[in-house]
């Protein structure tokens, strides 16, 4: 087929589409239906993603299943994947199904409901597939109305408050992001992701207002795409928006945020700042390295502190994203390595964590702490499972937690041995913030009046869990699935990347990309 | 000969004057109100003659003298504001009905004012150019004040008419300075004098008295007080109209004369037109946050988006006046949807006004509270949607134009002008059910709302293949 990734992209809108024209009335049918067409869907999309995985050739570097139009304005329809985002697509596609799933006891607007995740899954598919600049922004904006929509219609108490806060922050790095495109188009002369790859921006220092500026029109294009991506991330200080937003949302919403919304941030430095800006991103190493581990320390300090469960795996959540760009700006090949695989590790473990906070909220409806203890004594399974992802997200060795945990720290260490050591206390918290709210949570008697009929988890539940268990289990036994994926795609980048800044980095030898 | 030919140029403008005429005829002897006839022969009419000049617009024409071209971007701006103009017509039968206005003076007088902007958009010389201004200004004074009981429409015509005056003054004064400097009237003249000697300083002093009036026209900050009040006080089908043609005209006749006039002075007037470009985004974008009267909404929203279509034009360019025309027509496109819905919003058979009547609307009618969310999105400039595309346009032609920190600024004005867009989203969809607003609406309304909502959408493909209009335009206007 020539245009499975099309296909792939376009088919979960094509289903709330239908959804939309032919679904009518709000009776027990039609909600039914809703249910039903979205799960099948998101099913067949991920069916037909897996014959992505399978034409994929890991070996081959370049992007792959490349299809090109013509569209408005000079720009182009153009997708493809290489061994880095033919994962992100991949974890997108396996995590719909369980979202879909997660959101069975949805009971306002099902309709609506169904058609804007299906659509949210089309826009964020189309983020990690593009290859022209400005398809990239589109999707990776688009992907702002849907998520604005689900906080905001099915959201907590606080929930107008959580979805313009996400929104406006969000829009505001991406549109600084948007004129950077714009002095690359006007650079380059063409939108072309591929193509820009190769093209050089100029890197000579420039002035402005007196202020000279290291690393020139690159710098300056860098800084406008952080500031997107690491509103994206999130990383501190821009991570304000994330607590609200994960609290406000409603479980589907924060499984989604956190298992992929997160992860474009990642993605874009891996798609755009290294491999378009290398001497800048060089200059910006220790900035970034800074932010990344007062990220790792502070959120996980803070997430000691939360009374909310959402909001501590929330913070939990930038913690670990702070080793995703920690690890990206190692520059070397354990550092990547690690970032990509902690982002899809984290995509199974956050994914799975809030699954199940939501599994309890749906009992309970709420989410402190405090009114739960001694769960494990009336749901004895679900004490299990939520043990196996906490575990998971301590980094335990066995589970998928440990090797992003340890290849992102083993790359630090090569680039930075403070940043490493730093980094690592992060790990010692998070195990303090993730232990203690499992103590609290599922251990102890079982003493408060109002858990005394609390249920265990049911079938469709179990069902939910077990793709979720089954992944982490198998990238932690045997990460090589994921790092034989990857890797030629990431030597590539590595090489280039040192081919790039040849004679910048001399002060910093420790750049071996084996 | 010679006049055969000068008339042939200017045919759909006799057209139109002719029918005006003649609708006025009839509508004075006749023995019954024929208001809602004239509307549909108008409107009939407008459509018909948009159609006559999209099929048969070829080269470019000049007549009398070059008082009147008959070129691509004449057209493009004409045809433009016909249909917009049209559609206006056709949203606005049932609440002039429903308010007792119904009165055969209202289509001749929005027939007279699109002969005037026709003859803005096609002017070669400062008097014709004057002329057109003015049939068209006095046509809409009117109309303003046209609920005359009333007394915020009275009002509404009043302001409107007084400041209109002050920026034909204004005008009239810069072109006295241009003439007495320059010796020409006539646009090619004035370009010649340009070209041989440069700019005299006096008749830069006239520029930016022309640039002034012209500001207050397509309503841009600083120029841009009367907007609010008039948007409000006006009937809501002058508001709609308001909002649609004369904003196309007052900016292609702008256009016009700083390209064909001083099309050799750019570096002159592009720090004038970056500055209100500058000022009018932010003023839309900050004054629009406290509004809660949906016309007063809408316009500081056309302020903003008037700010973005100058960026366009301040970037001197063959791609910016392209770029420009684009994003006109899109804006003309999304408020005819927007204000197809607000002529709706009733309540127990009396106009409301205030967003919070919108509160959980999307429980009452959801079709019409998608296509609304879809058209709100595309003015906040949010991707996937065409108005997203419309701003990408003119930020590439002003950053290509060294003006890249105006289009910075732009971008940053987009942001906090989001707010308020979905801040009605937030309305529809989040808010708490309140007294509902009647759930009628008549199918026409219902047909341009979710036309207007879909060319949004669907507009992404390919544009519809208006970026080759406006270019052959822009052409038309540099080549």
């Amino acid at each position: 087929m020539d245009n499975l990734l099309s296909l792939v992209t376009f088919f979960p809108m094509i289903g709330a589409v239908v959804m939309l024209v032919f679904l009518r009335g709000e009776d027990e049918m039609a909600v039914r239906n809703a249910k039903w067409i979205a799960l099948g869907v998101t099913i067949a999309t991920f069916l037909a993603s897996l014959a992505i995985l399978a034409q994929f050739d890991p070996e081959n570097t370049d992007f792959q299943m490349v299809e090109e139009a013509s569209w408005i304005a000079g720009l182009s329809y153009k997708v493809g994947v290489d061994g880095i985002s033919v994962l992100f697509v991949m974890l997108t596609t396996l995590l719909m199904p369980i979202v879909i799933g997660a959101s069975w006891n949805v009971d306002k607007r099902v309709k609506e409901y169904m058609i804007a995740f299906l659509v949210l899954e089309s826009l964020m598919i189309g983020v990690f597939v593009s290859l022209d600049l400005m398809l990239f922004y589109v999707f990776f904006e688009a992907g702002l109305i849907p998520m604005f929509l689900i906080i905001g219609i099915w959201g907590g108490k606080d929930r107008v408050y959580a979805s313009f806060k996400f929104f406006l922050y969000t829009l505001f790095g991406s549109v600084l992001m948007l004129i950077a495109m714009i002095a690359m188009w006007y650079d380059a002369g063409t939108t072309d992701i591929p193509t820009l790859m190769d093209h050089t921006f100029s890197s000579d220092a420039i002035t402005i207002l007196g202020v000279s500026i290291v690393g020139g029109a690159q710098t300056l294009m860098f800084l406008a795409f952080f500031a997107s991506f690491a509103v994206k991330m999130p990383m501190w200080p821009v991570h304000t928006w994330l607590p609200d937003a994960h609290v406000q949302a409603p479980t589907a919403g924060s499984i989604i945020l956190a298992a992929i919304l997160l992860k474009m941030g990642g993605y874009g430095f891996l798609r755009f700042s290294l491999p378009m800006f290398p001497v800048a991103s060089v200059h910006m190493q220790d900035f970034v390295f800074v932010l990344s581990v007062i990220a790792i320390i502070y959120t996980s300090l803070v997430a000691l502190v939360q009374e909310d469960m959402k909001k501590l795996v929330a913070y939990s959540s930038i913690a670990h994203m702070g080793f995703v760009t920690m690890g990206i700006f190692t520059f070397n090949k354990q550092g990547l390595d690690g970032a990509i695989f902690q982002m899809i590790s984290h995509g199974f473990i956050s994914g799975a964590l809030f699954l199940g906070v939501g599994v309890i909220y749906d009992r309970m409806h709420t989410r402190e702490i405090s009114a739960y203890g001694g769960l494990a004594v009336r749901m004895p399974v679900y004490a299990l499972m939520f043990m196996f992802f906490t575990m998971a997200n301590v980094g335990l060795p066995g589970t998928s937690g440990f090797v992003g945990e340890f290849l992102t720290l083993a790359g630090a260490f090569q680039a930075n041995t403070w940043v490493a050591a730093g980094a690592t206390t992060g790990v010692i918290l998070s195990a303090a913030y993730a232990l203690w709210l499992y103590r609290r949570v599922a251990f102890g008697d079982l003493i408060k009046q109002s858990l005394q009929g609390i249920k265990d988890v049911s079938t469709r539940e179990r069902v939910l869990f077990v793709p979720l268990i089954a992944g982490t289990l198998v990238l932690g036994i045997y990460p090589s699935f994921v790092l034989d994926l990857i890797g030629p795609s990431v030597d590539a980048l590595v090489s280039n990347f040192n081919d790039a800044t040849a004679g910048l980095m001399d002060a910093a030898p420790a750049l071996a990309s084996h | 000969m010679m006049i055969g030919n000068d008339v042939n140029v200017v045919l759909p403008e006799l057209v139109l004057v002719g029918a005006a005429m003649a609708v006025l005829m009839w509508g004075v002897f006749s023995k019954r109100e024929v208001g809602a006839q004239a509307l549909w022969l108008i409107s009939a009419l407008f459509i018909g003659v948009g159609a006559w000049i999209a099929l048969t617009g070829r080269g470019t024409d000049s007549a009398f003298n070059g008082m009147f071209i008959n070129d691509a971007f004449g057209r493009f701006a004409k045809i433009t504001m016909l249909w917009s103009g049209a559609a206006v017509l056709l949203l606005s039968r049932q609440y002039l009905e429903r308010t007792k206005l119904m009165k055969f003076e209202f289509p001749v007088l929005v027939a007279l004012a699109m002969v005037g902007m026709m003859m803005m958009v096609s002017a070669g010389n400062m008097m014709s150019l004057y002329m057109g201004l003015e049939l068209q200004s006095l046509a809409l004074y009117v109309i303003a004040a046209f609920n005359r009981d009333s007394l915020r429409s009275s009002e509404a015509g009043l302001k409107y008419f007084v400041l209109g005056a002050i920026s034909s003054g204004l005008l009239l004064y810069g072109m006295s300075l241009v003439y007495g400097y320059t010796g020409a009237l006539g646009f090619v003249q004035i370009t010649d004098v340009i070209a041989a000697e440069g700019l005299p300083l006096g008749a830069l002093f006239g520029l930016v008295f022309i640039v002034s009036g012209m500001a207050f026209k397509v309503s841009a900050a600083p120029f841009h007080m009367w907007t609010p009040d008039v948007y409000e006080g006006s009937p809501t089908p002058v508001t709609a109209l308001f909002a649609t043609a004369p904003k196309v005209a007052a900016a292609a006749m702008i256009t016009r004369i700083l390209f064909d006039a001083f099309g050799g002075a750019i570096a002159e007037w592009q720090q004038i037109l970056a500055l209100l470009a500058l000022l009018s985004m932010f003023v839309g974008a900050v004054a629009a946050i406290g509004q809660t009267n949906i016309k007063r909404l809408m316009a500081y929203s056309s302020i903003g988006h008037m700010g973005f279509a100058i960026m366009g034009l301040a970037a001197g360019t063959e791609a910016g006046v392209q770029n420009m025309l684009i994003y006109m027509v899109v804006y003309v496109t999304t408020n005819i949807g927007v204000f197809a819905f607000i002529l709706n919003m009733e309540k127990d058979g009396r106009a409301v006004t205030d967003i919070s009547a919108l509160s959980l609307y999307s429980r009452v009618a959801p079709g019409r509270a998608l296509a609304l969310m879809v058209l709100m999105f595309s003015l906040a400039g949010i991707p996937p949607l065409v108005g997203f595309f419309a701003k990408l346009y003119v930020l590439q032609a002003a950053f290509a134009a060294g003006l890249g920190w105006l289009a910075i600024a732009g971008v940053i004005a987009s942001v906090i002008s989001a707010f308020y867009y979905l801040r009605i989203i937030k309305l529809m969809y989040f808010g708490e059910a309140t007294d509902a607003l009647d759930g009628k609406i008549p199918m026409l309304h219902m047909g341009l709302l979710a036309a207007s909502a879909a060319a949004m959408v669907f507009g992404i493909v390919n544009m519809f293949g208006i970026e080759g209009y406006a270019l052959s335009a822009a052409r038309a206007l540099l080549g």
